[in-house]
């Protein structure tokens, strides 16, 4: 069996890779549901009710696709430098914490101050925190894929352990939580009555200027090219490793708005159980997503869809709610073939 | 000092011994994808199914043996689904590494929920018990450490010696470890790359999937979720850190393993109390990554490792 | 010299067709090679050669047509029958585990994959018996990765010996030799001959052709064309039928050597794992002047290659462009101070296989206006260029916006070529040029060469392929383990006579002298 690649691929051989790959992940999550003793038809009907069913199912897909937004975006970025960064999860929590170090009355500004400085904040915190696997990186080749997965579990204790001490909110009655942001941090709903924060807006804006910085800057460019061929670029003069910096800086700042948008639109507070794993979501956001930055806004609505869909499918016909990580990891899978599908053809020799 | 004591007891021993055994075995299953040129990623999520497959099987009246026989089958099944996509198709094995890891793990918990709907905290199994080897065991320190364990860390460290001969010392081993340097050598010479590669990630996700089951069937003797926590990581950590050989790996597990232990019993003591135990758990992580940075400049990777094979193209 | 019509057959090619799509890779390709004999398979890049020899070892399946093995029919489609029934393959690049021993390489795959031990000790002594049976000297402990390319190739012409291999089929072998190397190698084949084997001999040095076979077979467009005795043709014949008119290479004058627009000055770089670096190099090249460099490969040509191009600076030692010391030395600046480089390995570090042509035009020069101003770019500058680029240096492609992916070698290396001479560079690096392209492409690039040296570039020409730098070359310098040796002028040296300096002599006497 040979790969052998195509010129000029039809439409139909671009769209028919992701749709059997949907419909393939379709089929598995039916079977799956079957095993559990459900209508395979009522579950489909009940997480597609229960993620854009009603204006508050609408809603909460999309805040929770907000935080999978900028994971995804930061996953996306990283990816296409082919800079693994598998360290979102804890990007997303350093961002978290300096706006709840920030925004619990440290700085006592109005919100026109306040909440610019806690987005800057955060990305700083995020792409500081992804500097040091990226320097061990480029400096000494210590694979990126290992040290952000270990930074993850790391990152957390450290989290777990301010919030067990100087950050414990002393009114928490001993839960490890940090204490609440004061009013001027909170960010607005964007339509007031609705339960949609601004921080699905500022996802947006990240999104569209992330696509900008890919296809009209230099640095996109840079980016891109390092990402397809490291030899090719450096013997074109493109300084690998300082491109590979800055995409680290621009990731890992992206994965940190989320703890910011998370803790200043939604939760107030920081807990250990902020995130039920967006950073590794992101991952699966981006590849459906193709890489592509505007394409992460679809694809974190579809995948945030479908966990809030599960839950409420969960409640509903009590299918454990895990029917919606086994799909989208499925579906990730597929993906990846399915790319493949469409730029080459397999050849029986 | 607290810490002499501690290295001088034997119980502190035997606890090392018993942390490196799923360390062991996921660090050979690891070594031998790696070998043959697939990074596998998939091991975070192989050891989770693994322990759940082999706790549950015995759970449901299997023998010990073939709740261990079960996770071996069920992390190969996992391998077939890595070693399809990333050796004939060729796809990134970062991604599909991962997509494994999530795969199996949601699918680990979906069955977990599924065969156990309404239990609050998971039943437990009679798990495999300690075996005293006479005579052996009875040498100070290292005996009981070595001698006094489960018949699964005996296995671990058969396994070590099974997996060296096989590298170094058959025809398969050679083709394998031709395979993770450069796969047109082994082509040439009328074998298959694919069919080379593909056992190897199979069989290592095996091994993978009993590092998983030795802790629900021998370290504990119960499920839990989040129980595998980063131990897949750290023994792709380990493997660099053994220079990809089985006996240097060993070694890094054990230590590694040594380090875990004490920073369990100086927690305990007066001086670790006042330590927040944050700081501790951290340390196998913080371990890991000084391992790699440590080998950074030494390292012996195999020089086709990630590398895809197309026979097409030349 | 065998009686060929009553020897035995022992490999045979009957009626091959193999098609990819609308190309005809082989069409109806009959063969037929006797006991004792050398068979020369001739051809240009894309004459079907690389399919025939893949359909024989079972990587493809022909579309038709049968192969023949002493007299048995290999079944298609199954790599390990043509090994098995005796025919061993010696690939132009090799296909060695560097990290692993000789023996290992070797013996990789001979013994049965159940086996529960391997057999070192007879395996290395099968490898001393064939080592001295057919003058094939190489350690069988040593690693691969410390081989010369000569002691490679032994290693290779061993894998299938070892494997009892009664016919060999050689692909481009005298490519990377030297001269000296080269008559070594005809030595073990012509004891290879004497002791019943045959063999198939791809080459397109029709020298050696004429001095190695028995036969000729010549293949054009995935046709056998010619076929016969070797006495009954001569080289300008046998280059006529292959590609199938008269050969028509660039006439090429002297060129009127000017002043010097690169000098490297006691130059050192340091030894890259086998690789050496420079060692304290002295390098003028000439405007006006096409500088050959000569040399085995892996014997300092990357390095001297990187320094050029500013991979890599000097770490002892200067180096001068037109005489003044260059600020910091990068990619980056080597490109600004106008030298053309043309890499290497289009594949791998010329282009990026995924991007378009537009993008890769622009790859040296995309922080420059026009195509792009303080960090924007500007896609529809770097189109025109493209366009610019595809129109002058007659690049076939469906227009900027291809991949590069999917264009032939030739038109890759024009792209690269046009992106390179469009700023008229006064220093034009060519690091292998032509490898791996068809004569038309090879006399496109050659003829550029020629005019940008012509309006007064220094070129600097890397190959190892003799022939073309004698061809090209107003001066040649020969390269061994780093060192150089003194320029000699068109004409003055015989191919043997730069062998010997390829081979590494003259140096030491240099040395002594200076």
């Amino acid at each position: 069996m040979r790969l052998e690649p195509i010129a000029n691929p039809s439409a139909l051989r671009t769209l028919a890779p992701p749709a059997l790959a949907i419909s393939a992940t379709v089929i598995v999550a039916s079977l799956l549901a079957m095993a559990a003793g459900a209508n395979p038809f009522a579950v489909l009907g009940e997480i597609l009710k229960g993620a854009a069913g009603s204006q508050f199912a609408l809603l909460e897909t999309l805040n929770r696709a907000t935080p999978l937004i900028f994971t995804g975006l930061a996953v996306a970025v990283a990816f296409r430098a082919k800079l693994w960064n598998i360290g979102a999860e804890a990007q997303l929590y350093a961002g978290a914490l300096v706006t709840v170090v920030l925004g619990t009355g440290a700085l006592g500004w109005p919100s026109a101050a306040l909440i610019p400085t806690l987005i800057i904040a955060s990305l700083l915190a995020g792409a500081l925190l992804l500097l040091v696997p990226a320097l061990l990186k480029v400096r000494l080749g210590v694979d990126e894929v290992v040290t952000t997965l270990l930074l993850n579990f790391i990152f957390l204790l450290f989290v777990s352990m301010l919030l067990e001490g100087p950050l414990k909110d002393p009114m928490g009655m001993g839960w490890p939580k940090s204490p609440r942001l004061i009013e001027e941090a909170r960010l607005p709903r964007i339509i007031e009555g609705l339960r949609l924060h601004w921080g699905f807006g500022i996802a947006l804006i990240a999104a569209v200027l992330v696509w900008v910085i890919q296809a009209r800057t230099t640095l996109g460019y840079e980016m891109r090219a390092v990402g397809l061929s490291r030899d090719a670029a450096r013997f074109a003069g493109i300084p690998v490793g300082l491109v590979l910096i800055k995409t680290a800086l621009l990731s890992g700042g992206l994965a940190a708005l989320a703890g910011f948008s998370e803790v200043a639109g939604l939760k107030g507070a920081l807990t250990l159980d902020l995130s039920p794993g967006f950073g590794y979501t992101g991952i699966i956001v981006a590849m459906l997503a193709l890489l592509n930055p505007l394409g992460v806004i679809a694809a974190a609505l579809f995948v945030a869809g479908i966990f809030v869909g599960a839950d409420s499918m969960s409640r509903a016909l009590d299918v454990p709610t895990y029917l919606a990580d086994i799909m989208l990891a499925k579906a990730l899978l597929l993906m990846v073939l399915a790319i493949l599908l469409t730029r080459f053809r397999v050849v029986r020799e | 000092m607290d810490i002499i004591d501690i290295l001088l007891s034997a119980s502190f021993w035997t606890a090392a011994i018993r942390i490196a055994s799923p360390l062991i075995f996921a660090v050979l299953g690891e070594l031998i994808c790696e070998r043959a040129g697939v990074l596998n990623l998939g091991i975070e999520g192989i050891m989770v199914a693994g322990a759940f497959a082999g706790w549950m099987a015995v759970y449901s009246g299997t023998d010990l043996w073939t709740g261990v026989a079960v996770a071996f089958a069920v992390g190969m099944l996992f391998g077939l689904v890595h070693s399809t996509l990333t050796v004939p198709f060729g796809l990134s094995q970062h991604v599909v590494g991962l997509g494994v890891t999530l795969l199996a793990t949601s699918l680990t918990y979906f069955a977990y929920r599924l065969f156990l709907p309404e239990v609050t905290s998971p039943p437990k199994i009679e798990a495999f018990q300690p075996f005293e080897i006479p005579l052996l065991s009875d040498i100070p320190i290292i005996g009981p450490a070595l001698f006094n364990q489960t018949p699964l860390t005996y296995l671990a460290f058969i396994s070590v010696g099974v997996v060296a001969y096989i590298l170094y010392r058959t025809p398969l081993g050679l083709a394998l470890r031709a395979a993770g340097e450069n796969p047109a050598a082994v082509a040439a010479q009328g074998l298959s790359v694919t069919a080379i590669r593909m056992g190897a990630v199979i069989a290592g996700s095996g091994l993978m999937a009993v590092g998983g089951a030795f802790l629900t069937m021998s370290a504990f003797d119960s499920f839990f979720f989040e129980m595998v926590n980063g131990r897949g990581w750290i023994c792709i950590a380990l493997v660099v850190f053994g220079a990809w050989r089985p006996g240097k790996a060993l070694l890094g597990a054990i230590l590694f393993a040594a380090f875990d232990a004490l920073q369990i019993r100086v927690q305990q003591t007066p001086m670790g109390a006042d330590i927040p135990y944050q700081i501790f758990l951290m340390m196998p992580y913080i371990l890991s990554i000084l391992a790699l940075i440590v080998m950074s400049r030494r390292a012996e990777v195999p020089a086709a490792l990630m590398v895809p094979f197309n026979k097409g193209e030349r | 010299m065998p009686e060929q019509t009553e020897a035995q057959v022992v490999l045979r090619l009957d009626q091959i067709t193999k098609t990819f799509g609308a190309l005809t890779a082989n069409n109806a390709v009959s063969l037929a090679l006797h006991k004792g004999e050398v068979i020369a398979l001739l051809g240009e890049n894309g004459a079907g050669k690389t399919t025939l020899m893949n359909i024989l070892f079972g990587q493809y399946t022909a579309d038709s047509g049968t192969v023949e093995v002493f007299g048995k029919p290999l079944p298609p489609g199954n790599p390990r029958a043509a090994l098995e029934a005796g025919v061993g393959m010696v690939h132009q690049h090799f296909t060695l585990a560097e990290n692993m021993t000789v023996l290992e390489n070797v013996a990789l795959g001979t013994q049965g994959l159940g086996a529960w031990r391997f057999d070192a000790r007879a395996a290395r002594a099968r490898i001393l018996a064939l080592s001295s049976d057919f003058k094939l000297a190489v350690d069988p402990d040593a690693r691969v990765g410390t081989l010369t390319v000569g002691e490679r190739q032994r290693v290779e012409i061993l894998k299938a010996l070892y494997r009892e291999a009664r016919i060999l089929i050689l692909d481009e072998p005298t490519a990377v030799l030297t001269p000296q190397e080269t008559d070594d190698l005809f030595e073990t084949l012509r004891k290879a001959v004497a002791l019943g084997l045959s063999i198939i001999f791809i080459s397109h040095k029709l020298h050696e052709v004429m001095a190695i076979s028995n036969r000729v077979v010549i293949l054009r467009h995935g046709k056998v064309v010619h076929e016969g005795p070797i006495g009954e043709t001569d080289k300008r014949d046998l280059a006529a039928r292959m590609v199938g008119s008269e050969v028509s290479a660039p006439k090429v004058e002297p060129g009127t050597p000017g002043p010097a627009m690169l000098s490297l000055k006691a130059v050192s770089t340091p030894d890259r794992g086998a690789a050496p670096g420079l060692k304290a190099l002295d390098l003028d090249l000439f405007a006006g002047q096409i500088t050959g460099l000569a040399g085995v490969s892996g014997n300092g040509q990357a390095a001297l290659a990187d320094l050029i191009g500013g991979m890599q600076g000097p770490s002892a030692g200067a180096l001068h462009l037109k005489g003044i010391a260059p600020q910091g030395w990068s990619p980056r600046t080597a490109v600004h101070a106008g030298i053309a480089r043309i890499p290497e390995d289009r594949h791998k570090t010329g282009t990026i296989a995924d991007f378009d042509l537009t993008e890769n035009a622009i790859l040296e020069r995309y922080t420059d206006a026009p195509f792009s101003y303080k960090g924007w770019m500007y896609w529809r500058a770097a189109q025109d260029f493209a366009r610019s680029v595809i129109e002058r240096y007659d690049v076939r492609c469906p227009g900027p916006g291809t991949r590069i992916r999917l264009l032939s070698g030739g038109n890759m290396q024009k792209l690269i070529l046009g992106r390179v001479l469009e700023g008229a560079p006064e220093i034009i690096l060519a690091n292998q040029p032509v490898r791996g392209l068809d004569i038309g492409a090879v006399n496109y690039v050659h003829s550029q060469l020629l005019a940008a040296r012509d309006r007064g570039a220094a070129v600097l020409l890397i190959s190892e392929d003799l022939d073309e730098i004698m061809a090209l070359s107003d001066v040649i310098h020969v390269i061994s383990e780093g060192r150089l040796s003194p320029p000699f002028a068109r004409g003055t040296m015989s191919p043997t006579e730069l062998g010997v300096w390829m081979a590494g002599q003259g140096f030491e006497e240099m040395a002594h002298a200076s």
